[in-house]
């Protein structure tokens, strides 16, 4: 009994995922939650039958079993339906054939990255298609869809069912794009799964568990794509790379109580070795074809991450990335993470002198950094800085970080007064 | 936001040789630096690109002539587009670039939508 209740959450978590897509393909976004109830009831009826009569023999066995028998009785009941009422209604013969439904590997793979390309969509807004994909390709509950995006099970419902509403409307079939459309297809599925990734790693979830199991996910989806000779780019290398880099130090940056370690203040003993020679795999791989990206300049500055010492040279190349990826595209952590390489590179006037240039004035980090700058120049500006980013932060993990830096700014300057 | 086009000029003398790679990447080093500064506050409109050494000029009744030469006076090396309010800030940005460092100057024109 005890056994069974830690195999249905398991098995929902591994095989949903699998059944849903190829029912999914199957009944086409017209009829999808017809397919998501064959599955649901699909487990419905494990946990009441197992419950009875004992685990079966081969419990995944069983649940495909069960979701064919579910979805052919469905699309049984469906066909009598069109033949009978709908063709009296001058409709064509229905579109249903009853065929075999293939639960086989190469077809569960082969309908989760159609799924991919399907849901990963320009026509639904980014935070749709990361839903959507949680819920079909990752088989995430409607509740734990919640908790990631930090808000209600209505909220994700409503928005969950907008985007399949609007999938419908525009007619999107789920289907690997012709071989032309590839690369153009794969940047929006490759910019919610990067999305999907920093939604786990940046985001200010206190529950490190739900936020590692994000990052897992979009890590498992990009290699999904590496593993299909189609989808296999430098691009999706690149990508894949930055992940293994960043999330080699997930143990270290987080202490027990949920709270952000910096990058310099990390133990690196607790950074995962397996990851980082993933990441440098990858990287090597990314290295093929000459188009750079800014998923190659990221997992380029996240190997350099991967070196322990603080040399010049390590910080100097950091920069120059960087500096590219800047000019590539913007944005305002690149600006600050930029102008840190600077001062670990150049030194901290130069730093100063471009972080004044930066103007973020709503930006918590932006008075961090300067804070930081000014430690050793002038201890009252720093704190006025810190002072001040404290007033922007608004999460507790990161005013928890602020406060730490200005307890300890108070403790050096203390010290400097007795000395 | 407006566009200004940020024209570099220098003065080419015929005796300069090919740069090895490594001269190359440190003459690179400044202008990377200088360009990344003006992404890094998000004035960049466009990284731009540098001009080849060898030109050619086409005048009217089918004339076409070699160069201008790079050993002239002031020969244009390349360009980029940056984004400002007004001139006085794009030349502000253009305060720090390296050619200033390599006897050249910098050229400002705001950027006139067709």
């Amino acid at each position: 009994m005890e056994n069974q209740q830690l195999l249905i959450p398991h098995l929902f978590r591994t095989e949903y995922r699998k059944i849903i897509s190829v029912l999914c393909k199957l009944f086409g976004f017209e009829h999808i939650e017809i397919a998501e109830d064959i599955v649901s009831d699909t487990f419905l009826s494990a946990s009441e039958t197992w419950g009875l009569k004992g685990i079966p023999q081969n419990p995944t066995a069983w649940l495909y079993s069960v979701a064919k028998n579910k979805a052919l009785n469905n699309l049984h009941r469906k066909k009598v339906y069109d033949d009978k009422v709908t063709s009296e209604l001058k409709s064509s013969s229905s579109e249903f054939t009853l065929t075999e439904i293939d639960l086989s590997n190469r077809n569960i793979i082969d309908s989760q990255l159609q799924m991919m390309f399907a849901i990963c969509n320009p026509v639904i807004p980014p935070e749709a298609q990361i839903g959507l994909s949680l819920r079909i390709l990752c088989g995430f509950g409607i509740n734990e869809i919640a908790d990631a995006f930090l808000t209600n099970k209505e909220t994700i419902n409503k928005r969950l069912f907008r985007a399949k509403e609007k999938l419908r409307e525009e007619k999107i079939k789920i289907e690997m794009p012709r071989h032309s459309e590839i690369s153009l297809r794969l940047e929006t599925v490759l910019s919610t799964l990067y999305l999907l990734f920093s939604e786990g790693y940046y985001s200010t979830h206190q529950n490190s568990v739900i936020r590692k199991d994000l990052c897992l996910e979009a890590i498992r989806l990009t290699y999904l794509l590496i593993e299909n000779v189609a989808t296999d780019k430098p691009v999706v290398n690149a990508l894949l790379s930055l992940m293994c880099f960043h999330a080699s130090r997930f143990d270290a940056r987080t202490n027990e109580l949920g709270e952000i370690i910096l990058y310099n203040e990390q133990n690196t003993d607790l950074w995962n070795k397996e990851l980082i020679t993933k990441g440098a795999y990858f990287l090597n791989q990314s290295a093929k074809g000459n188009i750079l990206t800014r998923y190659h300049l990221e997992a380029a500055i996240g190997y350099w991450h991967t070196h322990k010492d603080d040399t010049a040279e390590k910080w100097e190349n950091i920069l120059q990335l960087y500096n590219q990826l800047l000019q590539i595209e913007y944005s305002q952590i690149a600006a600050l993470n930029r102008t840190y390489a600077l001062y670990k590179a150049n030194g901290v006037e130069v730093a100063i002198m471009e972080a004044l240039k930066l103007n973020l004035n709503t930006n918590h980090f932006y008075y961090t950094l300067l804070g930081e700058l000014h430690i050793n120049i002038d201890c009252h500006i720093a704190n006025q800085y810190f002072e001040r980013a404290l007033l922007l932060a608004k999460s507790e993990t990161d005013k928890n970080v602020i406060k730490k830096k200005i307890s300890a700014l108070n403790v050096t300057t203390k010290i400097k007064k007795e000395v | 936001m407006k566009e200004f086009l940020l024209l570099f000029r220098r003065d080419v003398t015929p005796e300069e040789t090919q740069p090895s790679p490594e001269q190359m990447q440190a003459m690179m080093k400044p202008w990377q630096d200088w360009m990344g500064s003006i992404a890094a506050q998000n004035k960049l409109a466009s990284s731009g690109n540098r001009l080849g050494s060898e030109g050619k000029v086409v005048k009217p009744k089918n004339i076409v002539t070699n160069g201008p030469y790079v050993e002239m006076k002031e020969a244009i090396g390349g360009y980029i587009l940056v984004k400002a309010e007004t001139l006085d800030e794009a030349a502000e940005l253009a305060k720090n670039c390296p050619i200033l460092n390599d006897g050249g100057n910098v050229e400002i024109r705001m950027v006139v939508a067709m």
